[in-house]
């Protein structure tokens, strides 16, 4: 529906409002077209009453092409196929509003007739994440070029990650020292990718643990990831030739409740004092509590989360700390598998094409050229 | 075997993730209901597994119990705390009643007094303020963990003592007090607008690099679960 606006003539003052301007313009479907500048109420109703209610104030510059999205008002248009609309203008005094459910404005504000019956539908494709999807699709492409090269047998280099090294090392001081290793998922669900992420890395620890034949306590916030970490610790244990050492009853559930399963596993860090705490995963304010009582313990402690906010808590009380992407990279660092690794490299390209556009943009920002911010916004 | 632990959770993977990241982009009403009927199910599943959970819970202190290990007591606590409020809740309803009316001498009402159920007296009055306990805690955490942090072992702590002077200062009205130069010629004093300058360039940097290699780990991570590359958190399909 396009709406044409004819400014008024240069130096006059727009009428906040002017009855003779009713009738000054006409409406015939998918069309509007006003001659006059005034108070503009672009209103769909259904069953008498307004909805998705558009208001466009008196201006000098031209409007065409205005494009009313009818739903919900969220950033996807939600189709409401139940309803037929019936678009109208009106003209109406400055400042009058009306809501959506409100009654419509008398009939004799209105401007030409009412369009329709019109049926919102939404697109099969959103055209304002098209960027979006070229963007991921690039990452995606660098990550399955590198995962195919080290199919073909390339030997692919990994920077060390100081925190990983020591896991192997925490580990043998914990069986040294006959003691547990503590070690938590944080506090997310299995529909994060963080804990799918730290649950990877507790397989490649549970491996160690196992051939250490030490003790390994997980302490679950939810079940199911409770649930998948007692298959992925057995399946370790099996790995490793030791299924008789894995017991059952070191990977429990305590509670859903954030500050009561905080309470739990520092009251756990307190009575069987583990050597080594690894917490890795999703979590928000108890890390300080954790990560602090753990240190009042004097257990060797490795951190790691994608929670930007608590990355400075960990920092501070955690012997090693893998900061964000390192969460990430941790299960292939540990298990040096190839395709593993190869993801890991198809990621660093990925950063380091980021890190030359970020480049570029900041010069081009530099020198105003807005074509190349551009790129980045939805389109 | 081999088709139910490792083909058939590497194809639900791989189909789900692939129509999840097509969900993203494609706004039709039938993707929207396939969003809302996966949701749905996430919820279901999730209110079966809390029994798995519960059984896990009374499971493990019950074995604590038997054993007498050290500190069985807590297990104690669990037990009656456990069932205390099941019962209540079952027994007692967990929707507290209307308020009661205060009547004066004379009959008027001048006031109203909540009416608990044992459910909600318990929670409201025992679990909130342990909940609440626990969360002050960190007051002093985090004291102990500056001091830590702040100590000018070598140059970086120094760099970061410094820093966080100037930002401490800057929030709050003393920085202000102390040193009222405004630079620029602004309406902002010296030390609260160094602090907002520290925190929306250096630290905003930092942070954003972070959060770009967090969004690239994600998407690495997700394709490697979508191919089957990463099978760790399929416990036994592994291989």
């Amino acid at each position: 529906m396009a709406l044409t606006y004819v400014p008024p003539e240069p130096g006059s003052d727009p009428a906040p409002w002017d009855n003779s301007y009713a009738g000054a313009g006409t409406v015939t479907p998918g069309r509007v077209s006003i001659t006059k500048p005034y108070w503009i109420l672009f209103t769909s109703q259904v069953h008498g009453k307004a909805k998705s209610v558009l208001e466009i104030q008196p201006t000098l510059d031209p409007l065409t092409d205005i494009t009313l999205i009818v739903g919900s008002g969220s950033e996807q248009p939600v189709p409401d196929d139940e309803y037929e609309h019936y678009f109208r203008v009106y003209a109406v005094p400055a400042g009058y509003t009306v809501a959506e459910g409100d009654e419509l404005p008398p009939d004799e504000w209105m401007v030409g007739s009412q369009t329709g019956p019109l049926t919102a539908r939404a697109n099969w494709w959103n055209t304002s994440r098209t960027n979006s999807a070229l963007w991921s699709l690039l990452v995606c492409a660098a990550v399955m070029f590198y995962i195919f090269l080290a199919r073909k047998g390339a030997s692919l280099f990994l920077r060390r990650i100081a925190g990983l090294d020591h896991v192997e090392e925490a580990i043998g001081r914990a069986t040294e020292m006959g003691r547990p290793i503590l070690y938590t998922c944080g506090l997310g669900y299995i529909s994060d990718i963080a804990t799918i992420a730290s649950i990877n890395i507790l397989g490649q620890v549970a491996r160690k643990v196992a051939d250490y034949e030490s003790r390994l306590m997980v302490p679950s916030r939810d079940p199911i990831v409770m649930a998948v970490c007692e298959e992925v610790i057995q399946e370790a244990y099996i790995d490793a030739g030791r299924p008789n050492s894995y017991n059952k009853d070191d990977v429990f559930f305590l509670t859903d409740d954030q500050f009561a399963y905080t309470a739990a596993v520092n009251g756990i860090m307190v009575r069987d004092k583990p050597a080594t705490i690894i917490l890795m995963g999703l979590f928000y304010a108890e890390s300080l509590l954790l990560a602090e009582t753990g240190a009042s313990t004097g257990a060797i402690q490795i951190a790691g989360t994608d929670a930007l906010a608590q990355l400075p808590f960990f920092i501070t009380a955690c012997d090693y700390t893998l900061i964000g992407e390192e969460l990430y990279a941790a299960s292939a660092y540990l298990s040096r598998e190839p395709l593993l690794v190869g993801s890991l490299k198809g990621q660093d390209l990925a950063k380091m094409i980021f890190m030359i556009l970020t480049f570029i943009g900041t010069v081009a920002i530099f020198f105003n050229l807005e074509f190349f911010q551009q790129l980045f916004q939805a389109f | 075997m081999q088709l139910v632990k490792k083909h058939l959770p590497i194809a639900i993977a791989f189909i789900m993730g692939v129509l999840m990241f097509l969900q993203f982009y494609i706004p039709s009403k039938t993707s929207n209901d396939f969003l809302e009927s996966v949701t749905q199910w996430d919820r279901i599943i999730s209110a079966f597994a809390l029994l798995l959970g519960i059984y896990s819970l009374l499971n493990y202190h019950y074995h604590k119990l038997r054993k007498r290990v050290e500190g069985w007591g807590f297990s104690v606590v669990i037990y009656v705390g456990f069932f205390a409020m099941l019962l209540s809740g079952l027994i007692g309803g967990i929707i507290n009643p209307p308020p009661e009316p205060v009547l004066n001498s004379a009959g008027a009402i001048i006031g109203q007094v909540e009416v608990y159920r044992p459910f909600m007296w318990m929670y409201d009055f025992l679990f909130v303020p342990m909940q609440a306990t626990m969360f002050s805690i960190l007051a002093f955490y985090i004291a102990s963990a500056a001091y830590r942090a702040f100590r000018a072992r070598n140059k970086e702590a120094t760099v970061l003592l410094i820093t966080a002077i100037i930002v401490m200062l800057g929030r709050v009205p003393l920085g202000a007090f102390l040193i009222s130069y405004k630079p620029f010629g602004g309406e902002v004093e010296l030390l609260p607008w160094f602090t907002e300058w520290i925190l929306n360039n250096p630290s905003m940097a930092a942070q954003r690099g972070i959060m770009i290699g967090i969004g690239l780990g994600v998407i690495s991570t997700s394709l490697r679960i979508i191919f089957g590359i990463e099978r760790t958190y399929m416990g036994g399909g592994g291989d």
